[in-house]
This record gives structure tokens, C-alpha cells and sequence, in this order.
């Protein structure tokens, strides 16, 4: 059985200046509550490492327009105003990542690869200061593999065991920050006693905490 | 009629029957409102689906590219991000359609960012133009009377010589080894506007009046 926690458990799990990846696209399929907690446990000096900046007032851009970040990995961030403001005020650094990129990064540090090489960002400013590697007469760019302390995941439905499935497009990032990080809560909408195996998204081992009570329209 | 839907209306031809398409975020969208049923064209979005189809109510469960409420048809899925850009990366989308600030002659393209004004990200139109099989250009000839087709990119590139083909609401110009061939022109305008309204210059043989945008 997976271990169930509660909202304001979830301040055991979080400290200033740790890193965490938080699952969602423009907060679609982000953990709304597992964000909240995060926010009432008064940490900051956050790394987040996310799709995207969210909204100002939705999904893990809450975290950023409360000031509680102090980095920021992400391939957009044009639809919270909040980061560039707080760019422009030297509060926070924003690194830029194509997102596919970002994805294969994240990938690899949970697949325990030394990092990727993606024919992306070549020529391109992404390139600059990384190691261009030739391979079968094509050149790619090193990518090194993106870890953090702690996973926010969003989107899902669980089992009793911590296996867990998505719904609809809430999954994209889940599943991989899912095995990329020490610690990784997930919240959910609902459990059952056992999933489908067959249906099976993310398995157990790389769930160690359950909040119920995420909304269902994340 | 609206220059972006003159724009959208033409991209649309492009698309053949059995095709996987990206389209990205302004005037790319547009493009599925005039896709035919008999085209029968499948379309993915970066965030994990094939198959998307019209917006719908807020369900949220299921958001296009754009954060907005939308459906799944018939035969679709869903997938993570490091399947969804494999599937991009890897070169299994037919065509992406996505808006630019600037091309040039070599079919570079920048999109993603204007230093010290505007820094939305670059999504993952980086990926997408390197990946898929063929590059279209949405985009607005000019920026209030300055030229968007350039013999260089002055802004920082999202991809070096990846555009197939650019639609603008004047004319359709496809990039090949030598320059950019002048293929088609809005009856509305002349081969001499175009030309003014372009900094690259443009290769010039058969031009024929631009297909698929009349009512």
C-alpha cells in the first residue's frame, strides 16, 4: 500500500532552495493542491523546473508570482506577465529550454542516461557553450540530464498501490518528472482498489506519496 | 477578407489525405477550420494527443497547444511529452504550420524572441521545425510596412534553414537550395508589390494566381 497524506503533511517534503519539478502544460494536468500546500509551507528560493511559467493565478506560475521562485527551467513563458516582471527585476533566473528538449533531459535523468543528443536548438543560441557531437555524419547537440529533490504530479487516478493513469492531455510531463526525482508526490482525483495493469501509466515504485482530493478538472 | 484567413485557406491545400499535422499557436490554428472531412488529416498537439478536434466547453481535461478546452476524434490518442516530441523529433509529422517573426532567404526562421522586448519561450517550435518532414510558414507579409522576409534574420533564430515554404496573405514563396521562388500571388496584388514588400530577393519563372483562398 502506498502511503496517503494530507495537505498540510505535505511541508515535511518541501525546504528553501530545493528543486522541483512540477507536472502540467499551461497547467493543464498540474497538481493544484500539492501547489497550495507548497505555498501555505512558506519555502522559497525555489527551483522549478516546468513546462511552462503557468498562469499568474493557476497552475505553478502561484509559486512564481509569490516570489518563491528563484529559478525557473521552462520552454515558455509567455502567458504569466509575473515571470518577465520579475525577470526584469533580477528576482528571478529563467533558463529557456525547448520543450522537447526539456522532456528528453528530464527523460534521462530518470532513465540513469548520461544525457541526450537532439539535433534541436542547432545554430541557434540554445547551442552556445554545449558540446556538438557527430554522429553517423549528422551533428547533435549534448544535452546533459535534468534531476531534482522533489515531483509535484497532477492529472491522475491511482490504485491502492500508487499506480497510477492520467486523464487526457493532463499527462505530458507527469510521467517522466515521475522517475526523475527523489521524492515524488502525486495527486489525484480518485482511487481505486487496483488499476487495470493494462492501463497502468506511471507504476508504483516511482510514486511515494498519494494526496487525494485533486480536482478533476486540474 | 481577412489577410489570415486568406493565409489559413491556402495552408490548407497543402495538407494531403493521411497526413499527421502540427499547427501551431495564431493564424497555424486557423488552418483547421479549412481542412476538408475527405482530407482526412490527423492533427497532433505538442501536449500529448493525435487526433484533436474542435474546442470545445471547459472540461479541461483535454486543452489543445493553446491551453484551450478542446476535443478528441475518432481514432486519436494520448501520450507523454518524450513520446509527443519523439514523435515530432523523430520525423513522424508530415507538416507543421507555425507563424514567424522573420525568414530568410536561406529558410531560417525566427520566431521565439525579441531581445529586451518580448521573451515568450520558444515552446517547442525548435523541435517541430527540425523534426518535422515540412516546414509552412504562417505569417503576415509585413510588420506595419517592414519587411518579415529577410535576406538574413536580425533576431535570434529558432532554426537554421528548416522553412519549406512560406504563405503570407500577398503570396506563397518556397525556399529551395538556390533562394526563394515566387510561386503564387494574391490577384489582388501585383508581382511588383510583392516584390517591394520583400527585403530577400525572389526568384521569379512561373507565378499563378494564388489557389484556394476564393470565397
Amino acid at each position: 500500500m502506498k502511503s496517503f497524506i494530507q495537505s498540510h503533511e505535505v511541508s515535511k517534503f518541501v525546504k528553501d532552495g530545493m528543486s522541483i519539478m512540477v507536472g502540467g502544460f499551461l497547467s493543464n494536468g498540474s497538481p493544484e493542491l500539492l501547489i497550495s500546500a507548497v505555498l501555505e509551507s512558506n519555502v522559497s528560493n525555489l527551483t522549478i523546473i516546468c513546462n511552462d511559467g503557468g498562469y499568474e493565478d493557476k497552475g505553478v506560475g502561484r509559486l512564481i508570482s509569490a516570489g518563491r521562485v528563484s529559478k525557473l527551467i521552462a520552454s515558455h513563458i509567455g502567458t504569466n506577465p509575473a515571470v518577465g516582471r520579475l525577470m526584469q527585476e533580477n528576482k528571478i533566473i529563467v533558463k529557456l529550454v525547448p520543450q522537447g528538449t526539456l522532456a528528453e533531459q528530464i527523460r534521462a535523468a530518470g532513465a540513469g542516461l548520461g544525457g541526450i543528443l537532439t539535433p534541436t536548438g542547432m545554430n541557434t543560441v540554445v547551442a552556445e557553450g554545449k558540446k556538438v557531437i557527430t554522429v553517423q555524419g549528422k551533428e547533435f547537440l549534448l544535452e546533459e540530464p535534468i534531476k531534482a529533490d522533489l515531483a509535484l504530479l497532477g492529472g491522475a487516478i491511482a490504485d491502492e498501490f500508487g499506480n497510477l493513469r492520467y486523464r487526457g492531455t493532463m499527462r505530458n510531463f507527469n510521467p517522466i518528472m515521475a522517475m526523475a526525482c527523489d521524492n515524488v508526490i502525486a495527486e489525484v482525483s480518485e482511487v481505486v482498489k487496483m488499476l487495470d495493469p493494462e492501463m497502468v501509466i506511471t507504476a508504483h515504485p516511482f510514486v511515494d506519496y498519494i494526496l487525494v482530493g485533486g480536482n478533476k478538472n486540474g | 477578407m481577412d489577410e489570415k484567413v486568406i493565409i489559413a485557406k491556402r495552408i490548407a491545400l497543402e495538407l494531403k489525405k493521411g497526413y499527421l499535422v502540427n499547427l501551431g499557436i495564431g493564424i497555424p490554428t486557423m488552418v483547421a477550420d479549412y481542412i476538408s472531412h475527405d482530407q482526412e488529416v490527423f492533427l497532433q498537439c505538442e501536449n500529448g494527443i493525435i487526433g484533436i478536434g474542435p474546442l470545445s466547453e471547459c472540461t479541461t481535461e483535454l486543452v489543445n497547444a493553446g491551453g484551450l478546452c478542446a476535443t478528441i476524434l475518432p481514432g486519436g490518442s494520448f501520450f507523454d511529452s518524450a513520446t509527443s516530441f519523439s514523435i515530432i523529433r523523430g520525423g513522424h509529422v508530415d507538416v507543421t504550420v507555425l507563424g514567424a517573426l522573420e525568414v530568410d532567404s536561406e529558410g531560417s526562421i525566427a520566431s521565439w524572441i525579441i531581445p529586451g522586448k518580448k521573451v515568450p519561450g520558444m515552446g517547442g517550435a525548435m523541435d517541430l521545425v527540425v523534426g518535422a518532414k515540412r516546414v509552412i510558414i504562417a505569417m503576415t507579409h509585413s510588420n506595419k510596412g517592414v519587411p518579415k522576409i529577410l535576406k538574413k534574420c536580425s533576431l535570434p533564430l529558432t532554426a537554421y534553414k528548416q522553412a519549406n515554404l512560406i504563405v503570407t496573405e500577398m503570396a506563397v514563396i518556397e525556399v529551395l537550395e538556390d533562394g526563394l521562388h515566387l510561386l503564387e500571388v494574391n490577384p489582388e496584388n501585383t508581382i511588383e508589390q510583392v516584390v517591394q514588400a520583400t527585403e530577400a530577393p525572389l526568384i521569379i519563372n512561373q507565378v499563378i494566381p494564388m489557389r484556394g483562398i476564393e470565397l
